[in-house]
């Protein structure tokens, strides 16, 4: 599962949705994998709107990146360093996979399962 | 200008819709001149070249777009209408390489017929050489005749301006697709589909009924980045060793599969934003326990009281549905709605397929909501049944009106419904009659 993903994902129980501690959920053992795709600009500067920086934020120092530009980059890509932005969020948001791992509410506590990178929501009865 | 667009014969309730879908995402001014859904041949009117090549290029349902050199219900007429349309332009083609073709719609003509056809337009004065691959025009002459009867009662001469995305259904045919289950959507309307709902490079679709991925990989083709997920486990993991991501790898489109996941879209964990460009639904509806799981007899009597509070469908806000335990399917449909209007950003599209009646042959409603606006609405029929694709545009919230469309209102908004009515008839009428002959123009 990408990271990207990632930063769409929550509690999939319907009282902690509206909980700010259930977003982001929180990765346990996670195992990483870097898997190169295409560069694709336009869809990064269009989706950036819709990404929430904070949560990206902390995903990613959970996984032990620490590199990230402290605010949203506005999503421009003329200027080389503007292009070496995007270029770093393609590396982190689209190429960087959660393979194995669990990701935590922190509201109810619950644990979704990753299994070779598919993520499994569906709850158990008690939670729905 | 005017162009002819030929279709393909097939799935016609499809064709207006995806052509105007098209001509909408481009931004295009579109104008039917004549359309008839028993012939393959449309005219529209389109501001350029360009224009009519971008929504061509990429339809499925087409075979191709040409300049319109003329028309005529005869051959002397048809050669009045082209001297009149392009006497101007015929210098502009001289000296190229060329080739006429004929594509006679339910008719055939001898070669040396055909000969004769192409030989009454030497007015035209080409010079250039005749050359039967990749010429740089192709000059069409369509004609359309009634069963049995020799002359054409219509016909038209065309210059080609492209041809359509029609060839890449080779590429993704089922019968070439690795992973695939019994409810795979086949290719061609799942292509349609990604049309309808505006797929295109940089946008961010879904679909949470993904199964084996044909709508997602339908929408990659055109460029959108695609998302799916299950509430079946087996669907998203795939087994012996293929799945949806090797899907992707067979069509060289890994580059635009962001995830998939599994998950039930009553208890969706995508964070509450609008954060859609566009959703494909299928939803199960179990065809092959013969569409018993729709509904009792009065489902659609039972719908019709259903409450909407503050935008809202109230059962969404006071029931709470286990996933496991079945649930109407007019209930699925409102949730899915539901969840277009909260997660599509504005102006995002949802199409939705849904069978078009129960097993009481009793029509199963359209389904709206006061955040989406109904853009078409197509009909894909069976030998006993039929289902359709409704097509929905995410409204601007400040273009929301507080109380929901009626049915009967949207009933009345133009040619959809029209459209519905009279297949509905004869799909209660079984099927029985054959088609009515080709109409004048
Ligand atoms: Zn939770």
């Amino acid at each position: 599962m990408k990271l990207l993903t990632v930063n769409f994902l929550t509690c999939a129980v319907k009282g902690c949705k509206g909980s700010a501690a259930s977003f982001p959920l929180h990765f346990e053992d996670a195992e990483l994998e870097q898997r190169e795709i295409g560069y694709n600009p336009t869809f990064l500067s269009n989706i950036l709107p819709r990404l929430d920086w904070d949560a990206i934020t902390t995903t990613a120092l959970e996984l032990g990146f620490t590199n990230l530009p402290a605010t949203k980059p506005d999503g421009s890509f003329e200027t080389a360093d503007e292009h070496k932005v995007m270029r770093d969020l393609h590396t982190l948001l689209m190429e960087t996979e959660v393979v194995q791992g669990k990701m935590v509410c922190r509201n109810c506590g619950h644990a979704y399962q990753i299994k070779e990178g598919i993520a499994n929501f569906l709850l158990p009865n008690h939670l729905v | 200008m005017d162009y002819l667009v030929r279709f393909v014969q097939l799935h016609e309730s499809f064709r207006k819709a995806e052509l105007e879908a098209l001509a909408d995402l481009y931004g295009i001014n579109m104008d039917f001149l004549h359309y008839d859904q028993y012939t393959p041949h449309c005219i529209v009117r389109l501001p350029d070249e360009n224009a009519a090549r971008k929504i061509a290029a990429r339809s499925i349902l087409s075979k191709g777009i040409y300049e319109l050199w003329g028309s005529g219900a005869t051959y002397a007429e048809l050669h009045q209408d082209v001297k009149h349309r392009t006497s101007n332009l015929w210098h502009l083609y001289r000296s190229s390489s060329f080739k006429f073709e004929i594509q006679a719609y339910q008719a055939k003509r001898s070669l040396a017929e055909q000969d004769a056809l192409i030989q009454s337009f030497r007015y035209t004065g080409f010079e250039g050489p005749i050359q039967l691959k990749d010429p740089e025009q192709t000059f069409c002459i369509f004609e359309e005749c009634q069963w049995g009867v020799k002359e054409p009662t219509q016909v038209y001469l065309g210059r080609l301006v492209t041809g359509s995305s029609r060839p890449i259904l080779d590429t993704y045919t089922l019968k070439k697709r690795k992973y695939l289950s019994t409810t795979s959507m086949d290719s061609e309307l799942a292509l349609v589909t990604a049309n309808l709902t505006h797929a295109n490079p940089g946008k961010l679709f879904y679909d949470p009924f993904a199964g084996t991925g044909s709508f997602p990989i339908a929408c990659a083709h055109f460029g959108a980045m695609a998302m799916g997920s299950d509430i079946d486990g087996r669907a998203v993991r795939g087994k012996h060793g293929v799945n949806t991501l090797t899907n992707f790898q067979q069509y060289h489109l890994v580059d635009r599969y962001l995830d998939g996941f599994i998950a039930d879209l009553t208890h969706t964990p995508l964070r509450t934003a609008r954060i859609l460009d566009g959703i494909i639904c299928d939803p199960p509806y179990g065809v092959r326990e013969g569409l018993k799981v729709l509904g009792s007899k009065d489902g659609g009597k039972k719908k019709k009281e259903i409450h909407w509070i503050d935008g809202k469908a109230a059962h969404l806000q006071s029931h709470y549905i286990p996933p496991k335990k079945p649930y109407s399917f007019a209930a699925m449909l409102l949730d899915i709605l539901e969840f277009g209007a909260v997660y599509l950003v504005d102006g995002g599209r949802l199409s939705l397929w849904m069978p078009t009646a129960n097993d009481e042959e009793v029509e199963l409603e359209m389904p709206m909501h006061p955040c989406l606006e109904i853009v078409s609405v197509c009909v894909q029929a069976f030998n006993k049944w039929s289902r359709r694709v409704l097509t929905y545009r995410r409204l601007r919230d400040e273009d929301v009106k507080e109380n929901p469309p009626t049915r009967q209102a949207k009933q009345e908004e133009g040619s959809t419904a029209n459209d519905l009515n009279s297949f509905r008839k004869r799909y209660f009428e079984g099927f029985k009659e054959p088609p009515p002959p080709m109409k004048e123009v």
